[in-house]
C-alpha cells in the first residue's frame, strides 16, 4: 500500500485527470457495447479485439507515412463494413437465441481475431506516434500528453454525433424502436434484420475509433483486447443499457478508480482491481435484486 | 468377445505403428545428427521465436557447408526437427516428450523464453537428453541442479546490475537512489534480484519498486512517482512492451532522470519506433555486433550481421546470434566427445571452453554461461535524427563514451 497519491495534492490532480481522460475513451467503447446489448441482446466478448483491430488500422497508416490521427476517420469506415460482415456471417444466426449462445459465439470470434491478428501483424507490441507534444499545468507539476487530450476530445465528438444521429435520423429511430420492442417494430414495418446489421456495424465502427486512439495514446498488441472487453462490460453493468450520460459517468469513474488503484495498490493490481470491482458490483446488484423480489412477494 | 477382438487388433495395430515410427527416426540417421527443438512460431512469442529459428538455421547451414561435424572419423551433418509450441509452456513440454519418446531425438535445442525453457527442462532431464539452450536466462533455471541443461547466455540477474555500478561510478563512487519498475514474470523478476544485489553491494537506496502487469500499456502512475522522487537511476524491465511504453510516456510526460536503463531494447527496435525520444536510453544486451569475439565459422560479429542480413533481410537481434552460438557449442562438444553417447556428450558440454563470435562460452555447474559479460549500449542520435545503439560498457568494448547525466527535456 502506498498513499503517496494523497500526500501530494498535485499527484491527486494528476491521477484524477489521467483517469478522466482514460475513462472517456473507455466510455466510447462501452457505449458501443451498450448499444448492441440493448438492441440485440448480445454481449460481445470480441469487443476488445475489434478495438485492437482498429488500432492496427491506424498503425498501418502510420507505417505508410499517413498521420495516425486520420485513423479515427478511416478505421471506423473499414470497421463498419467488417462489423456488418461479422453480423451476416455469424451474429444473425445467434441473435434470437439465448445470451449464453451469443457469448459463446462472440468468444469464438474473439479467439479467431486474436490469432488472425497475431498471424497477420506479428506478436510485436506496436504504437503509432502522433508527435502531439505535452501540455503542462500548475507550474509544470501536472503533465497531460496532448495525445490523451486528443483522444478524449475525439471520443466526446463521436459520442455527440452518435446521439444526434440516433435522435434525428430514420435509422436511428428504427434502432431505438427495435431496442424497445423488436416485435412491435417489425409489425410496424421496421426491417429489424437491417437494423441489427447496422447496429453491429456502428458498434464495430466505435471500436475502430477507440482502437485508433489507443494506438496513438498507448500501445497495441494482438492479445491486449480482453481488458477492454472487461472494462466496457463493467461500465455497461454499472450504467445500465441505453443510458449515455450514465455510461460516460461510469466510464470516467472507472478511469479514476483504476488510476487510484494503480497508485495505491501498485500497477500490478490495476487490471485485477477492475475485476474485483466487477465482482463486487455484480454481487451488490444481485443483493439489491433479491431484496426487491422479497418485497414483491 | 467380438468387441474384445476388435480392441485387441486396434491396440496391436497402434503398437506396430509406434514401433515402426520410432525405428524410422533416431538421433543419428545415416550422416545426419538430428536435433529437436520446440519453438514459438505462433502465439505471443512468435517474433522472437522466428529470430531463434533463423539463428539455428543459419548455423546449421554454415556448419554443414563448412565440413560438418567429425565424429569417429566420419563426417556428419546437422538437421533439426522443429515443432511449434504456440508460445504455450504446456504444449512445449508435450512436444519435448514427443520429440524424445516418439521421434527418438537424443539431443535438444532450447525454445524461446525462460518460461518455456522451464517447462521443457524437467522433460529433457528425465530422459537424460542434453539440451543447449540460447533463450532462457532466468536464474531459477540454473539453481535446480539440472545436469543436462546448458545455456550459452548470461543469466538474467546480470542484465542490469552493471547499470547500477555505472551510476555509482559516475556519482564518484557514492551510493545512488534507484527507481525500479519490473514486470511480474520469471525473467524480469530475476533481473530485479540482480539489481537489488547491486543496490545492496553499493549501499544505494531503492526509492520506488513497482511491479508491472502482463497487460502493461500505461505506466503513468510509476512515472509520476519518479518525477516526485527524483531518483538517480530508473530501471525498467517488462519485455518489449515495457520498453516501448516507458520511452513513449517518459517523453510525453517529460520525466527527467539522469540514467534510464532497460532490457529488451534491441528487440523493441526502440530507436526505429521512437526516433530521438529514445535517445540516451541504456539497454542491456547479450550481444552486439561490434564486439570483437571471433570464431572460424562466422568470423566475427560484423560478418555475422552482414551474412544474416543477406539471408533473412534484417539486422540480427541478439536472440538470433545466441541461437547460432548454441549450434557451435554442440558441434564442439560432439567432436570432443567423439561419440554420440548422451553421457559422453553431456560431459563434453560441461567441459566446454571456447570462443564464438557471440562471446566466450564456459558453463558453471548449474549450466549457465559464466564467461560472457552483458554489454550495455546507449541509444545515440546524430543531428539528422538517425539513431544507433553504441556500446558504452564494459569499457573494454565501448565504442562510445557514456553520456551522463541524460540532458533535461527542457534542454533538448
Amino acid at each position: 500500500m502506498d498513499f503517496m497519491v494523497f500526500q501530494y495534492p498535485m499527484i491527486t490532480v494528476q491521477a484524477c485527470l489521467d483517469g478522466i481522460l482514460l475513462g472517456i475513451l473507455f466510455a466510447l467503447i462501452a457505449y458501443g457495447m451498450a448499444l448492441q446489448w440493448g438492441v440485440m441482446n448480445i454481449i460481445n466478448i470480441a469487443q476488445g479485439d475489434l478495438v485492437i483491430l482498429g488500432g492496427y488500422i491506424a498503425y498501418f497508416m502510420y507505417l505508410y507515412g499517413i498521420h495516425p490521427a486520420w485513423g479515427v476517420i478511416v478505421a471506423p469506415v473499414i470497421m463498419y463494413f467488417l462489423g456488418v460482415l461479422i453480423y451476416k456471417l455469424v451474429i444473425n444466426k445467434v441473435v434470437d437465441r439465448d445470451l449464453f449462445i451469443s457469448i459463446l459465439a462472440t468468444f469464438g470470434i474473439s479467439i479467431l481475431f486474436m490469432q488472425l491478428m497475431n498471424f497477420a501483424f506479428g506478436a510485436d507490441v506496436v504504437l503509432a506516434n502522433s508527435d502531439y507534444g505535452t501540455t503542462m499545468l500548475f507550474n509544470n507539476n501536472v503533465v497531460l500528453p496532448n495525445s490523451k487530450l486528443f483522444s478524449a476530445f475525439i471520443s466526446i465528438l463521436f459520442a455527440i454525433c452518435l446521439v444526434i444521429y440516433m435522435k434525428k435520423s430514420k435509422l436511428g429511430r428504427a434502432i431505438r424502436a427495435t431496442a424497445q420492442n423488436a416485435r412491435a417494430a417489425k409489425i410496424l414495418g421496421v426491417d429489424t434484420e437491417k437494423v441489427y446489421a447496422a447496429t453491429f456495424g456502428i458498434n464495430a465502427a466505435l471500436c475502430g475509433v477507440a482502437g485508433a486512439l489507443i494506438s496513438i495514446t498507448f500501445t497495441i498488441h494482438p492479445y491486449m483486447g480482453l481488458p477492454y472487453t472487461i472494462r466496457s462490460f463493467m461500465i455497461v453493468i454499472v450504467a445500465g443499457l441505453g443510458n449515455l450520460p450514465g455510461v460516460a459517468m461510469s466510464g470516467m469513474g472507472l478511469g479514476v478508480f483504476e488510476e487510484f488503484a494503480d497508485y495505491i495498490l501498485g500497477t500490478e493490481f490495476r487490471i485485477g482491481s477492475v475485476f474485483l470491482l466487477l465482482v463486487l458490483i455484480l454481487v451488490y446488484r444481485r443483493f439489491k435484486l433479491s431484496r426487491k423480489r422479497e418485497y414483491l412477494k | 468377445m467380438r468387441l474384445n477382438k476388435i480392441i485387441l487388433s486396434f491396440v496391436s495395430a497402434l503398437v506396430i505403428l509406434f514401433s515402426t515410427s520410432v525405428a524410422s527416426f533416431a538421433k543419428v540417421v545415416g550422416d545426419k545428427i538430428i536435433l529437436g527443438a520446440a519453438i514459438s512460431l505462433t502465439g505471443k512469442y512468435s517474433s522472437n521465436g522466428v529470430h531463434t529459428q533463423n539463428g539455428y538455421n543459419m548455423a546449421v547451414d554454415r556448419i554443414n557447408s563448412m565440413g560438418g561435424v567429425k565424429v569417429g572419423g566420419k563426417t556428419y551433418k546437422f538437421d533439426i526437427i522443429y515443432y511449434d509450441d504456440e508460445s504455450n509452456p504446456k504444449r512445449a513440454a508435450q512436444l519435448a516428450e514427443r520429440l524424445i519418446s516418439q521421434d527418438g531425438v537424443e539431443f535438444m535445442l532450447g525454445p524461446y523464453s525462460s518460461g518455456l525453457t522451464k517447462a521443457i527442462a524437467p522433460v529433457t532431464e528425465k530422459y537424460g537428453v542434453p539440451m543447449v539452450e540460447a533463450n532462457g536466462a532466468s536464474r531459477s533455471l540454473f539453481t535446480k541442479g539440472y545436469k543436462y541443461l546448458f545455456a550459452v547466455l548470461a543469466p538474467a540477474n546480470l542484465y542490469l546490475d552493471v547499470a547500477i555500478d555505472l551510476a555509482v561510478e559516475k556519482n564518484n563512487g557514492k551510493p545512488v537512489t534507484v527507481a525500479m519498475a519490473f514486470e511480474q514474470d520469471a525473467f524480469s523478476q530475476d533481473v530485479r534480484l540482480g539489481v537489488l544485489d547491486a543496490i545492496k553491494r553499493t549501499g544505494s537506496k531503492k526509492v520506488i519498486d513497482d511491479k508491472l502487469p502482463k497487460e502493461l500499456n500505461d505506466m503513468a502512475a510509476t512515472l509520476v512517482k519518479v518525477k516526485q522522487m527524483k531518483p538517480d537511476v530508473l530501471v525498467v524491465s517488462g519485455h518489449t512492451k515495457g520498453a516501448l511504453t516507458a520511452i513513449r510516456q517518459i517523453a510525453e510526460m517529460k520525466v527527467d532522470v539522469p540514467m534510464l536503463a532497460m532490457t529488451h531494447c534491441d528487440a523493441a527496435k526502440l530507436s526505429k519506433q521512437h526516433g530521438k525520444n529514445s535517445q540516451y536510453a541504456l539497454c542491456a544486451s547479450q550481444w552486439h555486433k561490434t564486439l570483437t569475439y571471433k570464431d572460424n565459422f562466422f568470423k566475427d560479429g560484423m560478418t555475422y550481421a552482414a551474412d544474416f542480413e543477406k539471408e533473412f533481410g534484417y539486422d540480427p537481434p541478439y536472440q538470433s546470434a545466441e541461437s547460432s552460438a548454441a549450434l557451435l557449442v554442440f558441434k564442439d562438444a560432439f567432436e570432443r566427445a567423439n561419440s554420440f553417447d548422451q553421457k559422453k556428450v553431456r560431459d563434453a558440454l560441461a567441459a566446454t571452453n571456447m570462443q564464438t563470435f557471440y562471446g566466450n562460452i564456459k558453463f558453471a555447474p548449474g549450466g549457465q554461461n559464466v564467461d560472457k559479460p552483458m554489454v550495455l549500449f546507449q541509444v545515440m542520435c546524430d543531428a539528422s535524427g538517425k539513431c544507433e545503439n553504441k556500446v558504452v560498457a564494459p569499457t573494454k568494448w565501448a565504442s562510445a563514451k557514456l553520456i551522463h547525466p541524460v540532458p533535461k527535456w527542457s534542454e533538448r
